[in-house]
């Protein structure tokens, strides 16, 4: 018989989940007869045991409270922030705590609201929603299956901005050595010390491209990328700008510039003008050399193009911060015949630059660019400082692997102090 | 140009409109004149005539050019307005003046501190006066100032410390008395590749000898990263065309089933 009906209800199921399956007409009945009577009793089964085994591992008590809670300001941060400890319940290795739910009031006899969740094992949780000029109290609830349990008020307590995160010192530090390394450098090359830079491929192009552009009686179209002048990288495309502009200025080419931001247009216009005033040729320059396109990424490059087909330009710069509009611009550019030379620190667009452009100037070699180019003392000693920043990072690199290599092959505690002390330099705040 | 040219290409010009008026109107018909079917058929149209620029710089591209650079670039001045100079400076400096649109902002305190970002903005439109444009670059030196300050912290902390942090790893794992083969070789490439790159970004010193063989490595290791790379983004680029072409093969013609 319990065959019959397990039978039955099999039946009944692949009927509801399949309904092509065909089943007889009494069967089904018979099906559904079951199913009325085996459903809400295997509900209420399913409840009891639900209750039971909930209430099973602390036998239905609630956890015991947090001890020690205390509330203060977050050290070290720019305000907003309030932190609270406390020594975990009793309770909470024995698995009978979920977690401990923070509450928060502005006045001791509330009303409290819940502003987070600290889970189970965690002693601390920072209250990021404060403002400084108020005073707030709270309450931490220890919740477990078994209920919950709530600490006295605490508080007051208020937040407040500190000027240095005493967490972030090694920033200082390594920030500090690097800025002295650089003014070092740059006082150097002023005194007239010679500051060896290797040789860039894609730079020394520069200037066969800007003649090559003259010869051909072209324009030469410059992209300082689609990013505004927070960016580094546009930064550094703009400054390369003023030397190709220079350039320009004493070989008398026309220059393209269409931008994306209206900052970049007018850091671009001031730059220019600044170079053909250095090149002696202030009457050459015109407002019409730099363009304000739109913001807008696809129409900026469709306009881009456009101006590529048209106008032909014998040389084409691409230096700044891109995205999916760079391989785009780099086909239409190499489709014209134009000589490219493209330079982004954005990792995902380098392999179009490198497979589309003449020459790439990788990263780094970017920011590199305009002392390279200009030659001058102070843009050269802060290449040169930028490299006693690699050089401590290559020393520390290599000095951290070695210690946790040589814990890995003689088992020694001390290498792996060393090197956890060494690598804890280097965290990040 | 001769006048007969002149007059042979206007025909053609012509013929080519009457085409694609009637190719719209029969595309109209087939999705029932209907509002959506006006939006699908105009941006098939459009898509069609992006994707014209293909086979050569034409009249329907330069159309669709133009037609995108103009409702974009209106409608980030738009969006600067509301988004930035509602909110971010009449709603700081003088909240009541937005209420009628922003509420939740007119309500809270003024912010005089705003003033400072209004009157760098004046600086910038300076360049328009016909004297004292040199007043613009006060405010460009600050942004670019402020940029170039912020950022190094951001990279020193991000790029730099963080790089050097990660890259610490035995160069030999151990567990359970035995080699971790697979390990070993992810923490040698890893170490292998940060190193040898720094070597290539080295620029204050002549790449010969063992440095030499250390760039070397490093550009290799970047140029194959680029291929990976490279394969990566094509990928992605090809479910964009993918969807481009479902929305003309299936949105607007319904060919797909």
């Amino acid at each position: 018989m319990p065959s019959c009906w397990v039978n039955a209800l099999v039946r009944c199921v692949i009927h509801a989940l399949s309904p092509s399956v065909s089943v007889p007409r009494e069967r089904a009945r018979e099906s559904r007869t079951l199913l009325r009577f085996f459903a809400p009793a295997l509900l209420f089964l399913g409840l009891v045991a639900a209750t039971v085994f909930a209430q099973a591992p602390n036998g239905g008590a609630a956890p015991r409270s947090v001890s020690d809670p205390q509330a203060a300001d977050t050290k070290g941060d720019e305000g907003g922030s309030i932190m609270l400890r406390w020594t975990l319940s009793p309770d909470d290795s024995a698995g009978q705590v979920t977690g401990y739910e923070v509450f928060r009031a502005a006045k001791p006899d509330g009303p409290f609201k819940s502003v987070g969740f600290a889970s189970r094992g965690s002693a601390r949780f920072a209250d990021g929603s404060t403002d400084d000029d108020s005073s707030y109290y709270y309450k931490i609830i220890t919740t477990g299956p078994g209920g919950s349990t709530e600490t006295a008020v605490i508080g007051p307590a208020r937040s407040t901005a500190e000027w240095f995160n005493s967490n972030r010192a090694n920033v200082l530090v390594i920030g500090l050595l690097i800025s002295g390394a650089v003014l070092y450098y740059i006082a150097s090359a002023k005194k007239g010390k010679k500051l060896f830079i290797r040789r860039i491929a894609g730079l020394e192009a520069v200037h066969d491209a800007i003649g090559r552009a003259t010869e051909m009686g072209r324009p030469i179209l410059y992209i300082p990328g689609i990013q505004d002048m927070d960016d580094v990288q546009t930064v550094a495309g703009v400054t390369i700008l003023g030397y190709v502009a220079r350039t320009i200025a004493e070989y008398d080419t026309k220059l393209e510039v269409p931008t994306s931001r209206s900052i970049v247009m007018s850091t671009a216009r001031e730059t220019i003008k600044a170079a053909f005033l250095s090149a002696g040729r202030p009457e050459k320059y015109s407002d019409d050399m730099v363009n304000y396109i739109t913001d807008e990424q696809f129409g900026y490059v469709a306009a881009v193009d456009g101006i590529m087909v048209r106008e032909k330009p014998a040389t084409c710069f691409y230096m700044g911060a891109f995205f999916a509009e760079a391989l785009i611009m780099a086909e239409t550019g190499n489709s014209i015949g134009a000589i490219q030379i493209a330079g982004t620190a954005m990792p995902a667009q380098l392999p179009f630059f490198v497979a589309a452009c003449d020459y790439t100037l990788i990263g780094e070699e970017l920011f590199a660019a305009s002392a390279y180019l200009s030659n001058e003392p102070r843009q050269l000693g802060s290449l040169k400082g930028q490299d006693v920043g690699k050089s401590i990072a290559m020393l520390a690199i290599a000095a951290g692997t070695a210690l946790f290599t040589l814990n890995q092959i003689l088992r020694a505690e001390w290498f792996a102090s060393a090197g956890q002390w060494l690598k804890n330099l280097f965290i990040v705040n | 140009m001769t006048e007969q040219t002149v007059e042979r290409r206007a025909i053609w010009y012509l013929l080519g409109f009457l085409a694609v008026v009637l190719a719209f109107v029969l595309s109209m018909a087939l999705k029932g004149f209907t509002q959506q079917g006006f939006y699908v058929t105009l941006g098939a149209f459009l898509t069609l005539s992006i994707l014209s620029f293909l086979y050569k710089d034409n009249i329907f591209y330069k159309m669709a050019e133009h037609l995108f650079v103009g409702v974009s670039a209106a409608y980030w001045m738009v969006m600067g307005f509301w988004s930035v100079m509602v909110p971010n400076l009449i709603g700081k400096i003088h909240p009541p003046a937005v209420k009628p649109f922003m509420p939740a902002i007119a309500s809270q305190p003024a912010s005089y501190w705003y003033l400072i970002p209004a009157v760098l903005g004046i600086m910038l439109l300076w360049r328009l006066m016909p004297k004292g444009a040199w007043i613009a670059r006060w405010a460009l030196a600050f942004i670019v100032g402020t940029t170039a300050g912020l950022n190094f912290i951001r990279y020193m902390a991000s790029d730099l410390l963080g790089q050097i942090n990660s890259s610490m790893v035995p160069l030999v794992v151990i567990q359970n008395g035995s080699l971790d083969i697979m390990t070993t070789i992810s923490n040698l490439v890893l170490f292998l590749g940060v190193f040898c790159g720094l070597i290539y970004f080295f620029f204050s010193k002549e790449h010969k000898g063992v440095f030499g063989v250390g760039s070397k490595i490093g550009i290799w290791i970047l140029m194959v990263t680029f291929g990976a790379g490279f394969g990566y983004t094509v990928m992605a680029r090809i479910s964009l065309l993918v969807g481009r072409f479902r929305f003309l093969f299936d949105d607007w013609l319904g060919l797909l089933k």
